[in-house]
């Protein structure tokens, strides 16, 4: 067994040797997701809040006004202007300055006063399908309320009253639930560039090659690489950590030791990813370019921007076999839903495979492979 | 197999894909030797000693390094030998100290070995004012010593060199060779890759490949008796002029004369023995052409080579012909 990593101590050794003479690497690496992090955190609000909207209000009397604050009163949309005709109504929302366009016709109050069904044209840019989905929903249910409150004008209970409550993340922050996410894609950034870069820069040299002829093993070589900067990452998630909980304010209902510890194996995991491409890549650009082939899925196919269980069938067989779900499932876990040991064991397990699989291989190719380059 | 042998290499053969870059190649280096293994770029050096660290698998062949099987014994013979690459493998970051003390923890020397051995190589190499500085910072000449050094470490009993000296100044070169020259003395067998003829000359044994192909095989004084070389009823003369270009155009015409090529100020030719070295000097007068002098001169490596490369050439067009 011993022999089986024979040169890990001297590799290891030589790795923290390599970071301590470089601070500036290791202060970049660092510090650089923090300010993704702070880019991110607070510039994105996937909450849909005050569409700009266009208004043509051709009836003008009080019921209709009274519609028209029920609607701004929703936070969803922001009444940029009013206008006289169908015409103006339309070019706005072609123009791009409105995304809804609200037409009131003039005979809407006369209809509701003789109890007859009044209709209100609502315009929707279709091209972006989540506001979209936003303005129809939220017109419908203030449509849905308003008839409801005219028949039931006793203002007798409802027959059914649903009572949603939204577990977690009850305001609908958004760092809270894109923060826990966006761990993931920092830590795998972060861990992969090192890695392969520590590599991929010894086979530009030249000294990886000489290490082939020395009584080095391939598992001994790579246990030295990875564990330095195994350190690195976690050090990182420390600090994510810190910022996301007292920066962004995002509550941690879990525990975070159980978080630290389910986060080794995805460390495992982006560090034998790392490995693995340099043992593809002869150059640094070849090492950049690849490390973004396996970053893009990370970002789209692991539920952290698309939720994964409306995927189409194969992306959602894909999003098995990247290390990132597992470790969103994991973060999103603790951090929001306060979940333990007992209902994540098998993200854990699941990375430490996969971490497992790609070391191996990665280590066969470095048996066969880089030496004939 | 005797145990004065170093390396045997039999029939070695490696293909990637349907290029043969070593074709049935086979020496034997004895211990203590300093070998030289010549050849142009691209012609399979590199690769053979690839085969023979254990870098490379063979595709044919067999070779036993130390007296060990490479194809099945290669973490063994890793451990007996030293490597040294064209690029002195070092880490540009980490200074002297810390590039020897890598190694030798790679070769697992314990902390007493390794510091008896660090002591050992700084004393022998110079190393001693340089021992703090980063890597990157020595010349070309430190960080070749230091390369050195650092394959020496483990006391390998042979160490392989691939081109030592390409690219450092001449004051380094000449040092390289005299300390080669000492160690060898010890015992230790060198197998060197290199351009340059003059440290072919100071080989004790010198080997050629040509294309994959080994044409020549010997220590340098049995190369220059080749018949091939030095064909039956030639002589090999050098003719001193002050008017190279223009002698070397009216000697390549005169019948008797095979081969002429300049070396500075003068002609190397390889001549007829029947010619008379007094007649060619007033052949050449009568056009005009001043000689200081003509000698009969013993081979260069260079034209050992060059011979052979010939020779070689003309087998192969004949047999493709």
């Amino acid at each position: 067994m011993r022999n089986f990593f024979r040169g890990f101590g001297a590799v290891f050794y030589k790795e923290v040797l390599h970071v301590r003479r470089d601070p500036a690497t290791l202060f970049f690496s660092l510090v650089i997701p923090l300010l993704q992090m702070v880019v991110l955190g607070f510039g994105i609000d996937t909450n849909i809040r005050q569409i700009n909207t266009i208004v043509f209000n051709a009836d003008g009397r009080r019921e209709s006004r009274e519609l028209l604050d029920r609607l701004k009163n929703s936070d969803t949309f922001h009444i940029i202007r009013y206008v006289e005709n169908d015409g103006d109504l339309n070019d706005a929302i072609i123009a791009g300055k409105a995304r809804v366009g609200i037409k009131i016709p003039v005979d809407y109050s006369d209809r509701l006063l003789h109890n007859m069904s009044a209709q209100v044209l609502v315009l929707i840019d279709g091209s972006d399908s989540s506001v979209a989905g936003q303005a129809i929903n939220v017109t419908t249910a203030i449509g849905l309320d308003e008839s409801l409150r005219r028949v039931l004008q006793d203002r007798a209970s409802f027959a059914v009253d649903m009572r949603p409550k939204m577990l977690f993340n009850p305001d609908s922050r958004s760092p809270n639930f894109f923060l826990p996410g966006l761990t993931a894609i920092l830590l795998l950034n972060v861990t992969t560039f090192l890695t392969a870069f520590s590599i991929v820069r010894e086979k530009e040299r030249g000294t990886l090659e000489q290490l082939f002829v020395t009584p080095v093993r391939p598992m001994g070589l790579l246990f030295g690489k990875l564990l330095p900067y195994l350190a690195i990452g976690f050090s990182e998630l420390c600090l994510i950590l810190t910022f996301m909980r007292f920066v962004f304010q995002v509550p941690i209902h879990g525990n975070v030791l159980i978080l630290a510890f389910l986060s080794l194996p995805y460390l495992f995991v982006s560090l034998s990813i790392g490995i693995l491409v340099s043992s593809k890549a002869n150059s640094q650009s070849e090492a950049i370019q690849l490390a973004f082939l396996t970053f893009l899925p990370s970002i789209f196919f692991s539920g952290y921007i698309f939720p994964r269980e409306t995927m189409p069938v194969i992306f959602y067989v894909i999003s098995y076999f990247i290390p990132a779900s597992y470790y969103i499932n994991i973060t999103r876990g603790i951090i929001l839903r306060g979940a333990g040991l007992s209902h994540l064991w098998l993200d854990g397990l699941a990375l430490y495979a996969m971490g497992s699989i790609l070391l191996l291989i990665a280590a066969r190719r470095f048996q066969n492979k880089v030496i004939m380059a | 197999m005797s145990v004065a042998v170093a390396i045997s290499a039999e029939h070695l053969v490696r293909r990637f894909g349907n290029f043969t870059a070593v074709n049935d190649v086979s020496f034997r280096v004895q211990k203590g030797e300093i070998f030289g293994f010549l050849g142009p770029n691209g012609s399979g050096k590199t690769t053979v000693i690839k085969m023979l660290t254990g870098l490379l698998p063979l595709s044919g062949g067999e070779a036993n390094v130390e007296g060990l099987d490479v194809r099945t014994d290669s973490e063994s013979v890793r451990e007996r030998i030293g490597y040294m690459s064209q690029n002195f493998s070092l880490y540009y970051d980490l200074t002297v100290t810390e590039n020897l003390q890598f190694y030798g923890r790679i070769y697992g020397l314990e902390p007493a070995r390794l510091k008896r051995r660090m002591d050992e190589i700084v004393q022998l190499n110079g190393l001693e004012p340089y021992l703090n500085r980063l890597a990157a910072q020595l010349s070309g000449g430190w960080k070749q010593r230091l390369a050195l050094g650092c394959a020496m470490l483990h006391e390998p009993k042979l160490l392989f060199l691939d081109e030592p000296t390409a690219g450092i100044d001449p004051v380094a070169r000449r040092q390289l060779w005299d300390l080669l020259f000492e160690l060898s003395g010890h015992g230790i067998t060198f197998f060197v890759t290199t351009h340059y003829m003059d440290e072919a000359e100071r080989c004790s044994h010198v080997a050629y490949i040509y294309y994959g192909k080994l044409i020549a095989d010997g220590t340098p004084n049995s190369l220059r008796e080749l018949p091939d070389v030095q064909p039956h009823g030639t002589l090999r003369v050098e003719i001193t002029t002050p008017e190279v270009t223009r002698a070397l155009r009216f000697a390549r015409h005169l019948p008797g004369i095979r081969s002429a090529t300049i070396f500075g100020q003068s002609i190397h030719a390889l001549i007829e023995d029947r010619f008379n070295l007094d007649d060619l000097r007033q052949q050449l007068l009568k056009n005009g052409i001043a000689v200081s002098e003509i000698r009969p001169l013993a081979p260069s490596l260079e034209d050992v080579f060059v011979e052979l490369t010939y020779k070689h050439q003309a087998l192969l067009e004949a047999a493709r012909a």
